[in-house]
C-alpha cells in the first residue's frame, strides 16, 4: 500500500470538512474522488501533500507516518506530486525553467541533466517547441500539461490531481485526459478529484464518493456509477446526470 | 496584399488626422514659448533677475565647486540606495515570517517600519551625525558615513513597506505550488515569490530612489559639502544666485536617466498587467 489515510479530521474554524476519513491506495492504483462541490476533495488532497495540517488521524506514505510532527514536510512533498485546477505555473519562468526548478533546487540534479530530462518529457507530451515560452503564451490545456510534467519529472511515488480539467475549455479537456490515461498505462499511482464522471469511469480502478466528511461509498466504477448502494450517492449521481455530465 | 477600399480609406483618414495633430501641437508649443519669453523678458525686473540668476561668468566660476559637490551626491546616492534596498528587503522578509517563534523578529521589524516612516529624516540625521560622534567611541566612522547611515535607515523603512506590498501581492497558490514541489520556505521566497514581487514593485522602488537622490544633499547640514551647499557658499561669496541655477540644472541632468528608467519600467509593468 502506498497511501493510507486513517481517521483524518480537518476543520476550518467551526466547519468540519473531513471527519475520521479513511482511504487506502495501492501501488499502480488510480482512485477517483467524486462528491459535491465543497465536500472536501481538495482539502483531502492538500492534507495528503501536507499543505494543510490535519486536526486528527494519521497519514502514511510508503509505510512511514508522514503526519508525525517530527517529519520534515519538505522531504515528504518531494515524493508526492500534485497538480492544481488553476495550473499555478510560475509566470516569471519559461516552461523549461518551471519544469527544472525542483529537479535542480530540490533533488540536486545538474542543470544539464534536468534540462535534457525536461525536454524529453515536454516532447513526449507534444510541447517540445514550447520549452522557451512563458506560460501566458500557452493555452490552458498546454499549461496544465506543463504542470503535470513539472510534477512528474521528480518521479513521485504518488500523483495527486485536483480537478485538473475544470478550468479548461471543453475542447482542451481531451488532451489532458489522454495524458493521464497514458500515465495510468505506465503504472503511475494516482488520486484524482474530478467532475468528469465519464473519465472517472474509464480510468479509475476505484471510485470514492465523499460526503459528510467521509468516504461514504467506494468501489469499482461499474458498481458506484451503475448500482450505487447509498441513497446520497444515487442523489448526487442523478443531479450530475441532469446537468449532462455523465 | 490587396486591401479593401474601406481599409484604404481608414488608413488615409488616420494619416490625415496625424498630420493635423502634429501641426496643432507645433503651433501651440510655439505660441506658449513666445508668450513665456515675451512675458519674462518684458517684465520690469527682468534685467536684475537675469544678472543675479543667469550670469554666465559666475556660472563658469561656480561650476567646478558645484560639480565637486555633486560628485558627493552621486556617491552617497549609490551607497544609500543599495544599502536601503538591502535593508528594506531584509525587514520586509522578517515581517512575512509566520509562527510564534518569530514573534520577536516580526515585532521588531514592524516597529522599525512604524518608527522610521514616522520620524523626520532631519532628526535621524542630526542624531546620527551630531549625537553619535559625541559618544567618542573608538573607530567612529566619519560624519559623511554616519549621514549616509541615517539616510539608509530612514529610506529602508519606506522601501520595506514597498517590498512587503509586493510580497503580499503574490497569490498564495504560487507558494502552494512551490512548496508542493518540495522547495523550502527560503527557496520558495528566493525563486518564486521575490522575483515576481520585485518586478511588480519596481516602479515605486525607483520612485523612492529618485526621492532619495534629492534627500542625500541633506547630509550637508552636518558639514560635508554637497552640490547645493557648494552653490550656497559660492553665492555667499559673489552675492549672485547663479550657482543655485547651476546646481539645479546638474541635479535635473543627473535625475533624468533615473526618471527615464522609472518611466520605462512602469510602462513595461503596466503592459504586462494588461
Ligand atoms: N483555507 C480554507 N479556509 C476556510 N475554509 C476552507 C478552506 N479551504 C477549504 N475550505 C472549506 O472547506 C470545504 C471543502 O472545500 P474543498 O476541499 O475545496 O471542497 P471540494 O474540493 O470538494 O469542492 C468548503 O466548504 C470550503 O469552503
Ligand atoms: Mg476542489
Amino acid at each position: 500500500m502506498i497511501l493510507s489515510v486513517q481517521g483524518v479530521r480537518k476543520v476550518f474554524g467551526s466547519q468540519v470538512v473531513l471527519s475520521s476519513l479513511d482511504l487506502d491506495v495501492d501501488e499502480h492504483q488510480v482512485v477517483a474522488l467524486i462528491g459535491a462541490s465543497g465536500s472536501g476533495k481538495s482539502t483531502l488532497l492538500r492534507c495528503v501533500n501536507l499543505l494543510e495540517e490535519i486536526d486528527d488521524g494519521m497519514i502514511w506514505l510508503d509505510g512511514s507516518h508522514i503526519t508525525d510532527p517530527r517529519v520534515n514536510p519538505d522531504k515528504v512533498r518531494q515524493r508526492i506530486g500534485i497538480v492544481f485546477q488553476s495550473y499555478n505555473l510560475f509566470p516569471h519562468m519559461t516552461v523549461l525553467e518551471n519544469v527544472i526548478l525542483a529537479p535542480v533546487r530540490v533533488h540536486g540534479r545538474s542543470s544539464k541533466e534536468a534540462t535534457d530530462a525536461a525536454r524529453e518529457w515536454l516532447t513526449r507530451v507534444g510541447l517540445g517547441d514550447k520549452a522557451d515560452a512563458y506560460p501566458d503564451r500557452l493555452s490552458g490545456g498546454q499549461q496544465q500539461r506543463v504542470a503535470i510534467v513539472r510534477a512528474l519529472i521528480n518521479s513521485p511515488r504518488l500523483l495527486l490531481l485536483d480537478e485538473v480539467t475544470s478550468a479548461l475549455d471543453p475542447e482542451l479537456v481531451g488532451e489532458v485526459l489522454s495524458m493521464i490515461r497514458d500515465l495510468k498505462g505506465e503504472g503511475m499511482t494516482m488520486v484524482l478529484a474530478t467532475h468528469e464522471m465519464g473519465f472517472a469511469r474509464q480510468v479509475a480502478d476505484r471510485v470514492c464518493f465523499l460526503d459528510g466528511g467521509k468516504v461514504l461509498e467506494q468501489g469499482p466504477p461499474e458498481q458506484v456509477f451503475g448500482d450505487p448502494r447509498e441513497p446520497r450517492t444515487r442523489q448526487f449521481l442523478s443531479r450530475i446526470i441532469e446537468a449532462g455530465r455523465l | 496584399m490587396n486591401l479593401s477600399p474601406a481599409q484604404l480609406d481608414r488608413i488615409a483618414y488616420r494619416r490625415r488626422q496625424t498630420v493635423i495633430s502634429v501641426l496643432i501641437a507645433a503651433a501651440s508649443t510655439l505660441v506658449v514659448g513666445v508668450l513665456l519669453a515675451v512675458g519674462l523678458t518684458g517684465a520690469p525686473g527682468w534685467d536684475r533677475v537675469r544678472a543675479s540668476f543667469f550670469d554666465l561668468d559666475v556660472a563658469r566660476d561656480a561650476l567646478p565647486d558645484v560639480a565637486a559637490g555633486l560628485w558627493l551626491n552621486v556617491r552617497l546616492l549609490v551607497f544609500c540606495a543599495l544599502g536601503a534596498l538591502a535593508l528594506g528587503l531584509l525587514i520586509a522578509l522578517l515581517r512575512t515570517l509566520r509562527g510564534p517563534v518569530f514573534f520577536p523578529v516580526r515585532a521588531l521589524a514592524t516597529g522599525y517600519t512604524y518608527t522610521f516612516r514616522g520620524l523626520p529624516l532631519i532628526i535621524v540625521l542630526y542624531v546620527l551625525t551630531l549625537g553619535v560622534p559625541g559618544l567618542r567611541l573608538q573607530g567612529m566612522p566619519s560624519v559623511l558615513v554616519l549621514g549616509g547611515i541615517a539616510l539608509v535607515i530612514t529610506y529602508a523603512g519606506y522601501l520595506a513597506e514597498v517590498f512587503r506590498a509586493g510580497i503580499e501581492s503574490v497569490h498564495p497558490s504560487q507558494l502552494a505550488a512551490a512548496r508542493s514541489l518540495g522547495l523550502t520556505y527560503r527557496q520558495t521566497m528566493r525563486h518564486v515569490v521575490l522575483p515576481q514581487a520585485i518586478r511588480r514593485v519596481a516602479p515605486p522602488l525607483l520612485n523612492d530612489t529618485v526621492a532619495l537622490q534629492k534627500d542625500v544633499g541633506l547630509v550637508s547640514l552636518a558639514g560635508p559639502i554637497d552640490a547645493v551647499r557648494a552653490a550656497q557658499i559660492s553665492t555667499a561669496e559673489t552675492f549672485n544666485y547663479t550657482p543655485y541655477i547651476v546646481a539645479g540644472v546638474l541635479f535635473v541632468l543627473l535625475a533624468m536617466p533615473l526618471i527615464a528608467v522609472t518611466d520605462w519600467v512602469t510602462l513595461r509593468a503596466a503592459r504586462r498587467q494588461s
